[in-house]
């Protein structure tokens, strides 16, 4: 396999709060090919936000620890000086979030705001700014773009407002794009919508992408190959059709299990008793085990690695065996 | 009721051609106000002891048909009868009606009050409907066994002390805690992380039974209201485009939006993604609404006759389809063809 774009080895971020050590991200490895795209799934604390702007090095570092490295195309980024990192940000690796409406500023038309980026990250002109404004605009399938580039963010609809920003954050041309939740506000409608854009964007402009959602579905229209995090650490990862398809940690079983995709009415939903664990006090060994229904003492006595079970699918748990299956 | 008539069970919960229009000012000095038509003739019946499922993209008058319902705010046309009587505007008549029919809220945290513990909010309700103080404390524990929370963990503690799910759970016990006969669930699982959706929704389920209550569910996720009702509205700015039991609106949709709606879900399978998205633009404003048929615009089998008349419904039937494809007389070339 050619070298990966984006290697993360053992990732930690933690916060220091009031309150104690929060353990938002507890050691992560993970590579990711160009033009790649990892679905990162997980529920809310899990670790995929923080990790996501961990990646993008927007933590703020007076409140925050990072340790371990990463390294995209080559450089550690952990290691980069301000000015290098503020290159680094929105030029070579870009993020959309879950809300256009924070993510743009108020006061500048998005064409203001896209012709700016252009200039910072290297065009010359203020047309030739303009004009690459206008060509994103138009990839983002914004009817009449040469109308809408002199909107404001309030002036466009939620739909639009979301094509905006992806034009905004793909307009520097990034080798990484970061994702984190970019559907999740919009109406069903709306949301396949960008999904589809997305698809088609990242395969025309052969970008890696990480892919944060709660949402299964989604994780499953856009995903080549899927994390499954739980309590800062990745449990299972693997091609999408196989996390999916023959989920082998039980949380990631638990969690395809406890949607109601499928579910009869009536019926009790097989759900994961208790919740997430406090990230201020990180249980002993598995993270999951007092959660799990195959847990033992075993478990609890330390934290399982990453193994490679089945072709190309890796699990986090003691009590799976290398054929795949559960031990009984 | 006149003899010759059947005897028929009466809807927990009726709507009878609600409609509700807020005026709007302008942005600017002196511009004109413009009305906002949030719910446009909506009818529906609840029947006792089945869930009824309201879905629809943002700004179809979802909440504001939930509030409709609950009296916070009034129609200005139509009515709402519960057992099959009109709720009488008076203080104690509306105090009566609020008894019977409870919300649960989306937003968990911001629907309890803060400085008070979970006890004090579920007792907060019937005590001011006089009940008296030691039967709503153990009514209360009760209930917080009922929802899964041990009363002598939880009672005494405040919101902030739990987590979403739990939150969610108290206040469900204190929807419940009037012994209402109908409770509207407004998003009431949307925030919830998707594991513990589930554990909420089989309580739901099991408290449905128990209790014999019937559930309005308004929801976007059409997942969570296949599994959870037994019959469902679809609207669209405002309007009822389509009602009827959700089996048969999942297995065949007759409104071209439902159709749209249900082919936007998501695939699980990715071998088997979307390639298409069935429509394209966001829902239009129910500001300054198209003439004829409201989802014209953005309709694939849209005619002439769609923009020019709005499609005639039945009024009361349950079973509902706004379109002019499924009135054989309205002269749309495909009309009568889809069933």
């Amino acid at each position: 396999m050619s070298t990966p774009l984006l290697k993360v080895a053992d990732l930690t971020v933690r916060f220091r709060t009031e309150k104690g050590t929060i353990a938002a991200v507890n050691g992560i490895n993970l590579e990711l090919q160009r033009g790649q795209v990892l679905g990162v799934i997980g529920e809310s604390g899990s670790g995929k936000s923080v990790t996501l702007r961990a990646l993008l090095g927007i933590l703020p570092p007076r409140k925050t620890q990072i340790s371990g490295a990463i390294t995209l195309d080559g450089r550690n980024v952990l290691s980069l000086t301000k000015r290098e990192l503020s290159k680094y940000r929105g030029g070579e690796v870009s993020m959309i979030f879950q809300e256009p409406a924070t993510a743009l500023d108020p006061v500048f038309t998005i064409g203001q705001q896209i012709t700016e980026t252009v200039m910072r990250h290297g065009a010359t002109t203020k047309a030739k700014a303009r004009a690459r404004a206008l060509e994103m605009l138009d990839l983002v399938k914004i009817p009449d773009a040469r109308s809408r580039i002199d909107n404001y963010p309030h002036e466009l609809s939620g739909g639009m407002r979301q094509r905006a920003m992806i034009a905004l954050a793909l307009s520097t041309g990034p080798k990484l794009l970061l994702a984190d939740e970019p559907t999740t506000a919009l109406d069903a409608t709306v949301q396949i919508q960008v999904i589809l854009l997305l698809r088609e964007l990242q395969r025309e402009l052969g970008m890696a992408t990480i892919f944060v959602t709660h949402d299964v579905g989604v994780a499953a229209e856009i995903s080549d190959r899927i994390a499954v995090m739980y309590a800062g650490r990745i449990v299972e990862t693997g091609t999408a059709s196989d996390v999916l398809k023959t989920p082998r940690h039980p949380y990631t079983n638990g969690l395809l299990t406890s949607t109601v995709i499928g579910a009869r009415r009536g019926e009790t939903i097989d759900c994961i008793a208790g919740m997430p664990p406090d990230l201020a006090a990180m249980p002993q060994g598995c993270a999951f085990a007092p959660r799990c229904p195959l847990a033992t003492t075993e478990c609890t006595a330390a934290v399982p690695m990453l193994k490679k079970s089945g072709a190309d699918q890796f699990v986090a748990c003691i009590r799976q065996e290398a054929d795949g299956r559960h031990a009984a | 009721m006149k003899p010759a008539e059947k005897v028929r069970i009466e809807p927990a919960l009726e709507a009878i051609s609600l409609e509700k229009t807020f005026t709007v000012r302008g942005g600017l000095p002196g511009s004109a106000a413009k009305k906002v038509h949030a719910v446009s003739d909506v009818s529906f019946q609840l029947q006792p002891g089945t869930t009824l499922g309201i879905v629809g993209e943002s700004g179809c008058g979802k909440s504001t048909l939930a509030r409709l319902l609950l009296q916070l705010i009034e129609p200005d046309a139509g009515d709402v009868l519960l057992d099959g009587s009109q709720i009488l505007q008076t203080r104690a008549g509306l105090k009566a009606y609020r008894r019977q029919v409870q919300m649960v809220f989306q937003d968990s945290s911001a629907s309890l009050n803060p400085r008070l513990t979970i006890e004090q909010s579920i007792i907060f309700g019937p005590l001011i409907h006089g009940v008296d103080k030691e039967s709503a404390r153990t009514d209360a524990h009760e209930l917080l066994t009922q929802v899964g929370l041990e009363p002598t963990l939880y009672a005494g503690r405040y919101p902030h002390e739990l987590s979403g799910g739990q939150r969610q759970r108290v206040n469900i016990a204190r929807a419940l805690a009037l012994r209402p006969k109908i409770v509207i669930f407004d998003e009431a699982v949307s925030a919830l992380d998707k594991s513990v959706e589930a554990q909420v929704l089989n309580l739901l389920n099991e408290l449905k039974a128990k209790l014999d209550l019937s559930f309005i569910f308004i929801s976007h996720d059409l997942n969570v209201v296949r599994y959870i009702a037994d019959n469902l509205i679809v609207m669209y700015l405002g309007e009822v485009v389509e009602s009827g039991s959700v089996d048969r609106i999942y297995e065949n949709p007759r409104h071209p939006y439902t159709k749209a709606l249900l082919a936007s879900m998501p695939s699980t399978d990715p071998e088997e993604r979307t390639h298409e998205a069935p429509i394209v633009g966001d829902p239009p404003s129910p500001i300054d609404l198209p003439q004829g048929c409201r989802f014209a615009p953005r309709c694939p089998s849209a005619e002439a006759v769609c923009t020019a008349n709005a499609p005639a419904h039945d009024p009361v039937g349950a079973e509902v389809v706004r379109c002019h494809m499924a009135d054989p007389v309205s002269g749309h070339s495909l009309a009568g063809q889809s069933s």
